[in-house]
């Protein structure tokens, strides 16, 4: 898991259908895969959930980085398959929950990579979020790539004057990030100090009534996506209900031996 | 009144022993170009913190005195009325432009004044056209070089309509031609709105010919103060003020026996001074 | 020796690129690295240690290709100096702080602290041995980055951007210590664009052009090169520009410093007087 995963979330300013749709019928979307996504256990729902993102992945030109965000959570995705599975549930079980955390990461995957902080924090402010809040918010987005830069340059540094990150017992290991993890905090709080002196030169929070200059506005295709993802909602929670889906056979499990078995 | 008026301020910062400034007294008048200078730690970049109320309200600690900028105290007032006079421009351009599009990043002081939309979008035009960027309007800052950077962070700050410009090492991290491009916008600002700049500058071979005056502080307080051709001289080079190079030669050949009728601080005036000299 | 090959790079997401650049380094030479932001300046040195590795092409430290080695056992022979020391700063004291580098690279107690009490007092750091490093002002982190780096006494020494954010007597100071450096036989390689610092310190100049060398020259006849320049947004130091002016004058055209200047006018001023 390495500083790249993060290029899975990094916001970049392309022109797609996805990209420019309003953030707020891509949120609701988002949501939507998230939902369905918890509401099923099924394999094969879970399968439909996650693949169906793929073409939205697609038309955001978008691939490489997501398959970066998928390969950063591919660690944890087996995690999570090796404790399922280790704990007695059924190959196919384990399987469904690995799944399931793929779908959820993709999701938001998605949503990041292709909304920018800035009209994010409009979309908050639209609903009512105080703006120092919204503010808050899409400067801590904004700040993870620049931040992200800030611990590849003190990796670098340290490297240079002879820290080896990769040798020594797990103890030294950890040790190790501290001449990491020092230099980055004091520059993240320097950072904030300097942007605080901007703001407070630029009257920040002298008033809540703001009027933007950039306004979010919904066009069709939003109203279309929102629509659509509310009713296909409500196919998934009537399915999850009603229909019991089919379950492959596949008999793998642990041993009934296995101490810890639920 | 003059538009900044300075009274015994001394300021020390919480948890400092010693005061950063120390009874500074001057004042500047409207449409000045004041260049503030001085080696490390001399407390120049106090004075800005001042001039717009980060101290006392963003910096704690005790100050004594006082400072009037556009007839308001900085006592009194708190730093978010003082910016709708004074505006300033910070050393790294990365931190304090935040936006992902300069045009935001332009609306986002009158935009935090509370104005109308119509007026605010009047503004970033006018503050995008004087600082010449107008066709960087849709693009993310941090895709602009440090120059464009700097001149986004300047129309950022005009259009909150200050009266008193603050800059504090604007061309520290800027290449050479940057750094003389970025001055050059500064001047102008300067002639053509009148408008009171207070910039904090090292590079004074590069920004001393367009200054009408120069403070040059040490040790926090006001040593010399007085036109660029008057005090970048020796009293200024031992108190380690880089002084423009042509200025120094100028020194040293007037030690040589070279006459100069007077000190030249830009490489024009040097250039017709000793071409007189070296033309029978 | 550094040398580099037809040196190829790019970042695997896009960004500053090297085009091919060939350079020749020789052991104790003073070189000065400049160009515009975004030319690949700091790319370049990040492989003089085996931080980065070419893409196409070869790097090699005193004929050892940086492929073979580890950035920690290349570090051994070249020191990299960051531009900011806020990105290398961690430790509670600056004793402790130069003396890291030290602890890293395996030498016995002894030896690290007779050398880290040598350096701080080489670089007039001894008053702050005990202080935190980040209560320090910006110059003097900076010369505690430095000390921590020249603590292991590498055959090398690479400064990126040394003289941002320094006032006048600093830079005055890290002029002659950088002079220091070379009269001790360290091969100095600089990234700067402060054309104002290398007219005085008269180093080899290696201009860098959209990831490719531009020009490669004495001092004296690069930054004397108006075509050259401007095409790496740089300008001619004040002195050099004053010269220039005076071109029909016959007055000498390569020269930047002030001292070199005086001499030359007052030379052509007691000609004219003779003539008089």
């Amino acid at each position: 898991m390495s500083i790249k995963m993060f290029d899975g979330f990094k916001f970049t300013r392309l022109s797609t259908p996805i990209h420019n749709m309003d953030p707020r019928a891509k949120f609701i979307q988002t949501i939507g895969f998230f939902v369905a996504a918890l509401i099923f256990s099924n394999v094969y729902a879970l399968l439909a959930i996650f693949l169906a993102q793929i073409p939205l992945v697609f038309v955001a030109r978008s691939t490489k980085r997501w398959l970066k965000s998928m390969k950063g959570g591919a660690m944890l995705a087996i995690l999570i398959f090796v404790m399922n599975f280790v704990t007695g549930t059924t190959f196919v079980f384990a399987l469904s929950m690995t799944i399931r955390f793929l779908a959820l990461i993709s999701s938001f995957s998605i949503f990041f990579m292709t909304t920018s902080p800035d009209d994010l924090g409009l979309a908050l402010q639209s609903m009512r979020i105080p703006y120092t809040l919204c503010f808050t918010f899409t400067t801590a987005v904004r700040l993870v790539p620049t931040m992200a830069v800030d611990a590849q340059t003190v990796v670098d540094a340290q490297k240079s004057r002879g820290l080896e990150l990769d040798k020594g017992n797990l103890l030294k290991r950890i040790r190790n990030y501290v001449p990491i993890l020092i230099p980055l905090i004091v520059n993240a709080i320097r950072r904030s100090v300097e942007l605080a002196e901007a703001l407070e030169s630029r009257a920040f929070g002298t008033t809540e009534k703001r009027e933007s200059l950039v306004t979010l506005k919904m066009n069709r295709l939003d109203y279309v996506t929102i629509v659509a993802t509310l009713t296909l909602l409500a196919i998934v929670v009537y399915v999850s209900l009603n229909v019991t889906l089919p379950t492959p056979e596949i008999p793998i499990r642990v041993p009934d031996i296995w101490p810890w078995k639920i | 009144m003059p538009t900044i008026v300075v009274k015994d301020l001394t300021f020390t910062y919480l948890g400092s022993k010693k005061p950063s400034i120390s009874d500074l007294t001057f004042s500047v008048d409207e449409g000045q170009f004041v260049i503030l200078t001085g080696p490390s730690g001399c407390g120049k970049t106090s004075v800005c913190r001042c001039l717009n109320g980060l101290i006392p309200h963003f910096y704690s600690g005790e100050l004594e005195g006082d400072l009037t900028v556009c007839g308001l105290s900085i006592r009194e007032k708190s730093t978010s009325e003082l910016a709708r006079k004074v505006g300033f421009v910070f050393q790294n351009p990365e931190n304090q432009l935040f936006s992902l599009s300069v045009e935001r990043d332009v609306a986002f002081g009158p935009e935090n004044l509370g104005l109308p939309r119509s007026e605010t979008r009047k503004r970033v035009d006018w503050a995008l056209e004087v600082t010449g960027i107008s066709g960087l309007r849709y693009r993310a800052p941090y895709e602009l070089s440090g120059g464009q950077q700097q001149r986004a962070a300047i129309a950022a700050v005009l259009a909150m309509k200050p009266e008193v410009m603050v800059l504090d090492e604007p061309t520290s991290f800027l290449d050479p031609k940057s750094a003389v491009d970025i001055l050059k916008v500064v001047h102008d600002l300067n002639k053509t709105l009148g408008m009171t700049i207070v910039l904090v500058e090292h590079r004074l071979d590069l920004a001393s010919q367009y200054a009408d005056r120069v403070i040059i502080m040490d040790k926090g307080e006001t040593i010399l103060d007085g036109k660029p051709s008057e005090v970048l001289g020796e009293k200024a080079r031992l108190i380690g003020v880089g002084i423009p190079r042509i200025t120094l030669l100028a020194q040293l050949l007037q030690k040589d026996g070279l006459s100069f009728a007077s000190i030249p601080i830009s490489v024009e005036d040097a250039s017709v001074a000793i071409r007189r000299l070296l033309s029978s | 020796m550094i040398k580099t090959e037809n040196l190829h790079f790019a970042y695997p997401t896009g960004g500053d690129v090297l085009n091919g650049i060939d350079l020749d380094i020789g052991d104790s030479e003073f070189v000065a690295i400049m160009g515009e932001n975004g030319a690949g300046k700091t790319t370049l040195i990040k492989h003089f240690n085996g931080l980065h590795k070419p893409t196409k092409g070869r790097v090699s430290i005193d004929n050892i290709d940086t492929r073979k080695r580890s950035v920690a056992s290349i570090s051994k022979d070249v020191g990299l100096v960051f531009q900011n020391p806020d990105h290398q700063l961690f430790c509670e004291t600056v004793e402790e702080e130069v003396a890291f580098s030290l602890k890293n690279f395996g030498y016995d107690t002894e030896t690290i602290d007779r050398r880290t009490n040598a350096i701080l007092e080489t670089l007039d750091l001894s008053q702050y041995a005990e202080s935190s490093p980040f209560t320090l002002s910006g110059g003097e982190r900076k010369r505690v980055a430095l000390a921590s780096v020249l603590v292991w006494n590498p055959k090398h020494v690479i400064l990126d951007e040394p003289t941002i954010g320094q006032d006048y007597q600093q830079k005055d100071r890290l002029r002659n210590f950088i002079l220091q450096l070379v009269s001790q036989r360290k091969t100095v390689v600089m990234v700067t664009h402060d054309v104002e610092f290398v007219a005085e310190c008269k180093p080899r100049v290696v201009l860098l052009s959209a990831g490719r060398v531009a020009g490669d020259g004495p001092a004296r006849e690069i930054l004397t090169d108006d075509v050259l320049l401007n095409g790496c947004s740089l300008i001619r130091p004040q002195i050099s520009s004053l010269m220039h002016s005076l071109r029909d004058l016959d007055v000498s055209q390569d020269i930047i410093d002030v001292y070199s200047a005086r001499a030359c006018l007052v030379k052509a001023y007691e000609k004219v007087r003779k003539c008089q």
